[in-house]
């Protein structure tokens, strides 16, 4: 059996679900929302780049590129407002992100 | 070696990024706070860029070997910016002052949030357009967040991270599937590769319908809106004006052009869900409204239905169509800004309130300041001869005209509810027993709900034609004519 491009296209189709399922469906730490975001991200460079290899273009490539500088910085920024709310609230459950109804 | 892009058409961008840095370094070097200095200083680069854009864009360019336009639409959707930004920014600092929160990051986020949604507007690829959609919204975040030991300002912008990460996601899922099926990201050749295509292969439909739920993200329109109450009502209020103007300006420019200019001959593909997305978006804004007591929240689910309305447009899919979502945005625009110079000035016995009931009796407190607000609810509600009443007459009649007649029904009806709320806003200062006295305007806040209520009360004998020319040519730049 080859490994083609469906194959690719699957995995990362199933680590997409799997990365939006955590943020909706876990309840206990925004730790773990943090790492399904980078799941999600992830799972669409895996796309991207087998594209890119299955057209013979460079252009998924390079958006690879920019995903991931800028899943870098998006974290960066999703741990400093993570700190200033432990800091406000001294818990980082899911549960106790409420003190707005929504 | 490649030789140098042509950098004219992109002058405005690359100036808001170098001023951007400079005053960073300004506001880190000075020995004293230099939030005044470097806040004025955000001001004038506005004013800056806002003149660079008006000489260097008007015709269409296209430059960086395809990523980056600028166009009539481009430049009308920057102005818009630039002047929401301007605005907020102004009461923003004055506000800051007086809550002794004044910090100089804060126009230098808000330069940053700028630069993203200048990008974000003159994108033509996927690439660009995520570049954009992210400076813009990592600046964001951080401003939700901007009263560090608030817990409510944190929790807000925790919750738009969140979920703004989410909508980042799907929109490069979707990217990556259009990318996939058609080889290319550019809209350009995208364009060109869905003319006169008879069948649309599921690939690009799926890619489509991400980036129609990304988008719907950003431009907070249901079933998508949920992080919005909760941001508005958490983040300081001078955050809350300048995202229910700028940004919803912005990601609603980019909204427009993705959905016309690279997806346009796929109408038949999108026009349903945008008619169902702004359905919801009209009837959950006008519905939920009604029971909140927080003025912020209020003005959060007023937002959503204002981006109902002006989806209607987008659903009709024609130059008259986007023209008039160009004039409903720019007459929301100042109906906003003016209405929360009102709410900024909310602030009785020293302290800040922001309850609907809090503004009880202002007419015999503030008969000014009440007139004012009185004038901003009228045109939200859509009365004439306020401005609020052209804005959505032009939208309605595009879709009358396109046979879309259900969907200006729907709009015409939940504007009656949606009416209910703004009036009893007007009832509620004019009838109520007097409560408690709020303290003066500050010279800020009165300049700019002055322009903003002259502009919206006799919106209809002076900039109306000019606006709507001004909103054609930037509509039909869209359609390449």
């Amino acid at each position: 059996m080859t490994i083609g491009l469906t194959h690719y296209l699957t995995v990362a189709a199933i680590l997409f679900t799997l990365g939006v399922f955590g943020i909706f469906l876990n309840r206990k730490n925004v730790i773990i929302i943090l790492m399904s975001i980078e799941l999600m991200l992830l799972a669409v460079n895996i796309n991207f780049v087998a594209f890119s290899a299955f057209l013979h273009d460079l252009v998924g490539q390079i958006f690879v590129m920019f995903v991931l500088t800028v899943a870098a910085a998006e974290a960066a920024i999703g741990l400093a407002i993570l700190v200033v709310f432990f800091r406000n609230r001294g818990s980082i459950e899911v549960e106790d992100i409420n003190a707005m109804k929504g | 070696m490649s030789e140098l892009p042509n950098l004219i058409p992109a002058l405005p961008e690359i100036f808001l990024a170098l001023a951007g840095m400079a005053l960073l370094m300004l506001g880190v070097f000075r020995k004293r706070d230099a939030t005044r200095q470097v806040g004025h200083l955000a001001l004038a680069a506005f004013a800056a860029a806002a003149v660079l854009a008006l000489t260097f864009g008007g015709p269409r360019q296209v430059t960086f070997n395809g990523l980056f336009i600028t166009d009539a639409f481009a430049v009308f959707a920057k102005l818009m910016v630039f002047g929401a930004s301007a605005a907020t920014l102004i009461l923003a600092l004055k506000w800051m002052e007086q809550e002794n929160a004044a910090r100089f990051e804060f126009p230098v986020l808000v330069v940053f949030a700028v630069l993203g949604m200048c990008a974000m507007i003159s994108a033509n690829d996927f690439l660009s357009l995520y570049m954009g959609l992210e400076t813009q919204s990592l600046a964001l975040y951080l401003i939700a967040a901007y009263q560090r030991d608030a817990t409510r300002s944190t929790e807000a912008g925790l919750k738009y991270f969140v979920l703004g990460a989410l909508a980042s996601g799907l929109f490069l899922y979707g990217a990556s599937l259009i990318y996939g099926f058609t080889g290319t990201t550019n809209f350009d050749s995208l364009a060109q590769g869905f003319e006169g295509a008879e069948t649309v292969s599921p690939g690009v439909v799926v890619g489509l319908v991400f980036i129609i739920c990304a988008l719907a993200f950003k431009v907070s329109a249901v079933p998508f809106h949920m992080w919005t109450p909760d941001v508005y009502e958490g983040a300081p209020t001078p955050v809350t004006a300048f995202f229910s103007v700028a940004p919803k300006v912005a990601a609603l420019a980019l909204f427009l052009r993705v959905m016309s200019a690279p997806f346009g001959d796929l109408l038949a593909q999108w026009q349903q869900v945008i008619v169902a997305i702004s359905v919801a978006s009209m009837m959950l804004g006008g519905f939920a409204a009604i029971v909140q007591t927080n003025i912020k929240r209020l003005m959060a689910y007023s937002s959503i239905g204002h981006v109902g309305y002006a989806l209607v447009g987008l659903a009709v899919g024609s130059a008259e169509g986007i023209g008039g979502v160009l004039v409903y945005m720019t007459i929301y625009l100042f109906m906003n800004v003016g209405t929360f110079a009102v709410i900024l000035s909310m602030r009785a016995n020293g302290r800040l309130v922001e309850g609907i009931n809090d503004l009880s009796g202002l007419s015999k407190n503030r008969p000014v300041m009440a007139a004012a607000l009185a004038v901003m609810m009228f045109s939200m509600a859509g009365i004439p001869p306020f401005a609020g009443f052209f804005g959505k007459f032009f939208i309605f009649k595009a879709a009358v005209d396109a046979g879309l007649i259900p969907l200006a029904v729907v709009g015409v009806l939940t504007s009656v509810v949606a009416a209910f709320y703004y009036l009893r806003i007007v009832k509620i200062i004019y009838f109520d027993e007097a409560g408690d006295q709020f303290e003066p305007m500050t010279a800020q806040a009165r300049l700019v709900l002055g322009i903003a209520s002259v502009f919206v009360a006799v919106f209809f004998l002076f900039p109306l034609p000019q606006i709507v020319l001004a909103a054609d040519t930037a509509a039909k730049a869209l359609f390449g004519g």
